[in-house]
């Protein structure tokens, strides 16, 4: 990573991407890609059978999707961009010279999406009569175009978790067919539709509220609709499991739920099983008795589906770890090929912002804290939200640490925990992040990010790597 | 001393021509300004017809009419604006990031900013029923709103400002200090300048067309639209010759050419000819009315065409030469990767003084045990003190061990099994054992 390094130090960067990455799924899921064909074919059957009723619910449906997607939906879009940029830039910044052209191409199918849904809403009272049938086909277009970005954005995320033979050939359409790709759009789809179904519910609890006919219709309606996609979402997670790449599923405790809290991983899993069952049992009896349910039971399905969606991209994201982009660059931005590199020369000695370019006798605070900066500050803080200060007292204890045995967990960590990738410097430079880890649990001093300190541009090293006097460390060891 | 930061860029290659990069980010940038301006502009003439419509009905009626095109334009002024974000994240890749990161918090605050303004918008468009008894109410929603859309363009300015001049990334610290380099502010006001211009444009046009049944031609009839918004489009462009100056004075000298005074010069003098248009537009009586305005729209196109490249002429100017220190720095970086690369594959890396691996077992020893086990006191794992006499008459019979341990003192987490090359295993036994009977394993003789 060569760059102005952006920290938060108490939530943490990847606190960041996580709660904009989900919102933007939410949104996406249950209130674009899946609600559009819901909505469409609302609109279809209420045209059908001429029941002004039917038109009258998609239309109050399709408002608050409306508003919601052309706001939040797409400024959260946006803020997956800006808070990547900002907190692994040469992640994003090689992925985009990659998949250009397939985000170029996600871009127009978006301006069509944009276009089109205005082009729905807007027009929705005025096309009537003979007119009517063509709104609808409006409608699927837009289902269409909706269903197609996320088609899109898909290869991208299936290419972050395995990337299959572009790692040796490079070319675009290798990456785009990565061996995740078409088993996690299986899964993806079936389940936006199932949680447009849900969200549908969801507001008929407000939108029936004064008409209890129209209320057993539509409970009768969207229980068919998520009865036919739960089974096929189900499928769907089924594939994608079996192509998830064996070694990630070591990281599966972990990912599930934190480090402090593995043990609850069976629970998890368990309130998992439940959110699905909730929207399987709310549905069968909405389909059997729709009189008999209670009002309540349409809300809580979706926030089951709410918790089952985020689960599954926190999953997502953690378990491609120790890597960012697999095989290819780990977690803190550094690619695979680098390592050698690094290793011989330092990571100090290749920063472009940082104080100091080596490690000497006394400076080890200062050009470890630099190292930490570089090295840990993508998935870690200092004292907050996955502190460092946490995970080493919850193994060495509250007692004053020992440098030497902070330093080997430092060059060993990626053994003991496979989703570490490995310390990237020499061994000098573990050293002085031992220092700046020891400095830490004494001072607990906030480290600012540059945007909020600005950034040093460190004096050249002298001569080439490392060169500090042979013995500098003459204590160690 | 130099303290212009020369990172390194990403070592990938360009997914398209550079020159097509170049066209696309100058073409597809125009398109998204296009709505933002409408967006803004049409804000900012909501709110102000709408104070008027207080004293004369006549104008609250075409307030509204304006506030139908804001929600359709700002959809499209976000979704236009992602193609140019990627042509921009491409091309220039680290003085885009390296802005960004060093205004982090304000280019974060783009999204909860934006998205905000947007539902103000909604709600302005969609109460202007029900809060007509409360007019002051419904005005002061539609300033909040309108004062977030004017505020929003500096943290994009601030950041295309900041990227041009890496020689001052060490002097910036945080957004605000962004906000005071040369040029920040004159861009607002040729931006904003800008918005109201091309929205007296556009609306001349849309709100005259012969489709156009609102309610707003029940208070003004088509040749007194046709005629205001000419006159807004007048003054607006106008004062671009104030604003416009301004802008280039204030550029830093490094990447201004001739080529871009050239430039510009055609474009103004585009501009002139537009303005002349738009002048017989807003005083031509009905029939003659309109014959004009495609001429005016049509220069006015070219101009900012012509402003556009003079724009991108400056950046690639203000950028080449520290583009090239970049280059070059990335170009040594990578063969210093693949010498390094080489180096390990033929298994002889650098080892710099004081690095382990001279002694047999020392690197593995230290990356692998020396986390849970120290020479003599309790750490996750028992002191090797403790553990060696087990092993003292054979040191390599803990290697069995090191590759399937199992639960063995009840009141320690189970140790887990650890791999390493086949022949390194003795070594790392024989190198833990020493120091746990207390012998210095550099003393060790090979067997």
């Amino acid at each position: 990573m060569d760059f102005p390094i952006f920290h938060i130090d108490f939530f943490g960067n990847r606190m960041l991407i996580a709660v904009i990455a989900v919102v933007h799924v939410f949104i996406n899921h249950s209130l674009a890609v899946g609600a559009m064909p819901l909505v469409a074919a609302l609109e279809w059957w209420g045209h059908r059978t001429g029941d002004k009723a039917w038109d009258g619910l998609a239309y109050r449906i399709l408002f608050v999707c409306f508003v919601v997607t052309t706001t939040f939906g797409a400024l959260t879009g946006v803020g997956i961009w800006l808070s990547t940029s900002l907190v692994n830039p040469y992640a994003i910044g090689s992925l985009i010279r990659v998949f250009f052209w397939a985000w170029l191409a996600e871009w127009a199918v978006f301006v069509l999406e944009v276009v089109f849904i205005m082009l729905y809403f807007l027009t929705w009272k005025r096309m009537k009569g003979a007119l009517k049938g063509r709104h609808v086909a409006i409608g699927g277009a837009l289902a269409a175009f909706s269903w197609l970005t996320m088609a899109i954005i898909t290869a991208i995320l299936g290419f972050m978790m395995a990337p299959g033979s572009w790692v040796e050939s490079r070319s675009f359409l290798s990456g785009v067919f990565n061996p995740i790709y078409l088993p996690q759009l299986a899964f993806r789809t079936p389940t936006a539709m199932l949680a447009a179904g849900l969200f549908a519910l969801f507001l008929a609890f407000f939108f029936t509220r004064q008409d209890a006919e129209l209320r057993r219709r539509a409970i009768r309606g969207l229980s068919a609709w998520v009865l036919v996609w739960l089974p096929l979402a189900a499928g769907g997670a089924l594939w994608y499991r079996a192509v998830v790449p064996a070694w990630m599923w070591d990281n599966l405790p972990v990912a599930m739920t934190t480090q402090d809290l593995t043990r609850w991983q069976g629970l998890m899993g368990w309130t998992l099983l439940a959110a699905v069952a909730v929207a399987g049992i709310v549905a069968l009896w909405g389909l059997a008795a729709p009189r008999t349910l209670p009002r309540f039971a349409l809300i809580l399905p979706f926030f089951g589906c709410l918790l089952l969606l985020g689960s599954f991209e926190r999953v997502r994201e953690f378990i491609r770890k120790p890597y960012v982009i697999a095989e290819y660059m780990y977690a803190n931005g550094i690619r695979v090929d680098d390592y050698p590199l690094l290793a011989e020369e330092g990571i100090l000695a290749h920063a472009t912002y940082v104080s100091t370019r080596q490690v000497t006798e006394d400076n080890g605070v200062e050009a470890g804290r630099e190292v930490f900066r570089i090295a840990c500050t993508r998935c870690h803080t200092t004292t907050g939200v996955n502190g460092l200060t946490t995970r080493l007292e919850q193994m060495y204890g509250p007692d004053p640490w020992n440098r030497d045995t902070v330093k080997a967990y430092v060059l060993g960590m990626h053994n003991a925990r496979p989703f570490m990738p490995p310390f990237p410097g020499t061994d000098r430079e573990a050293g002085a992040l031992a220092d700046y880890l020891l400095h830490l649990q004494q001072n607990r001093d906030p480290l600012f990010g540059a945007q909020t300190v600005g950034v040093a541009v460190g004096p050249a090293p002298d001569g080439a790597g490392e060169s500090a006097p042979a013995g500098a460390e003459g204590s160690e060891g | 001393m130099d303290t212009t930061p020369v990172p390194r860029d990403i070592p990938l290659p360009f997914p398209a021509g550079q020159v097509e990069l170049e066209a696309a980010i100058v073409l597809l940038f125009l398109v998204h300004i296009l709505f933002v301006n409408l967006m803004v502009g049409g804000s900012l003439l909501c709110v102000i017809y709408e104070i008027a419509g207080l004293i004369d009905r006549r104008w609250d009626a075409l307030a509204r009419a304006v506030s139908e095109t804001i929600t359709v334009n700002k959809s499209m002024a976000v979704v236009l604006g992602v193609a140019p974000l990627l042509a921009i994240n491409v091309l220039y890749t680290v003085h885009f990031y390296s802005a960004n990161a060093l205004t982090g918090t304000a280019w974060l605050m783009i999204v909860p900013l934006v998205a905000t303004a947007f539902l103000i918008a909604y709600a302005h468009k969609y109460s202007w029923d029900a809060l007509s008894e409360h007019k002051g109410l419904h005005i002061a929603i539609g300033l909040a709103g309108t004062g977030l859309l004017l505020g929003v363009p500096f943290i994009f300015l601030a950041n295309v400002n900041l990227m041009l001049f890496p020689e001052r990334w060490t002097d910036v610290q945080g957004f605000a200090s962004a906000l005071l380099l040369p040029n920040v502010f004159p861009r607002f006001l040729h931006f904003l300048v800008a918005s109201l211009g091309v929205s007296g444009l556009v609306f001349a046009g849309w709100f005259s067309r012969q489709r156009f049944d609102g309610e707003v031609l029940e208070s003004f009839d088509r040749p007194a639209l046709r005629s205001h918004f000419a006159s807004v489009a007048f003054g607006a462009s106008a004062l671009q010759f104030v604003a416009g100056p301004l802008v280039l004075l204030t550029l830093p000298a490094h990447g201004l050419s001739w080529a871009l005074v050239f430039n510009v010069g055609l474009a103004a003098s585009l501009a002139l000819g537009a303005l002349h248009f738009l002048w017989q537009e807003t005083r031509r009586p009905e029939p003659t009315l309109g014959r004009r305005y495609w001429l005016a729209v049509g220069l006015l196109t070219g101009t900012v065409i012509f402003m556009a490249y003079a724009r991108h002429l400056y950046r690639e100017d203000a950028l080449e030469p520290h583009q090239r220190r970049m280059a070059e720095v990335t170009e040594n970086y990578t063969l210093a990767v693949q010498g390094a690369q080489m180096r390990l594959a033929a298994g002889t890396p650098r080892v710099a003084a004081g690095e382990p691996g001279a002694v047999p077992g020392e690197k593995f020893y230290k990356t692998l045990c020396a986390a849970c086990h120290a020479v003599d006191t309790r750490l996750v794992g028992p002191s090797l003190a403790e553990v060696a006499p087990d092993y003292q008459a054979d040191p390599e019979s803990m290697v069995a061990w090191i590759k399937a341990p199992q639960k063995r003192r009840p009141d320690y987490p189970e140790m887990p099994a650890l791999s390493m090359p086949e022949d390194e295993y003795a070594k790392v036994a024989r190198y833990a054992v020493a120091l746990g009977l207390g012998q210095d394993p550099a003393s060790l003789t090979p067997p």
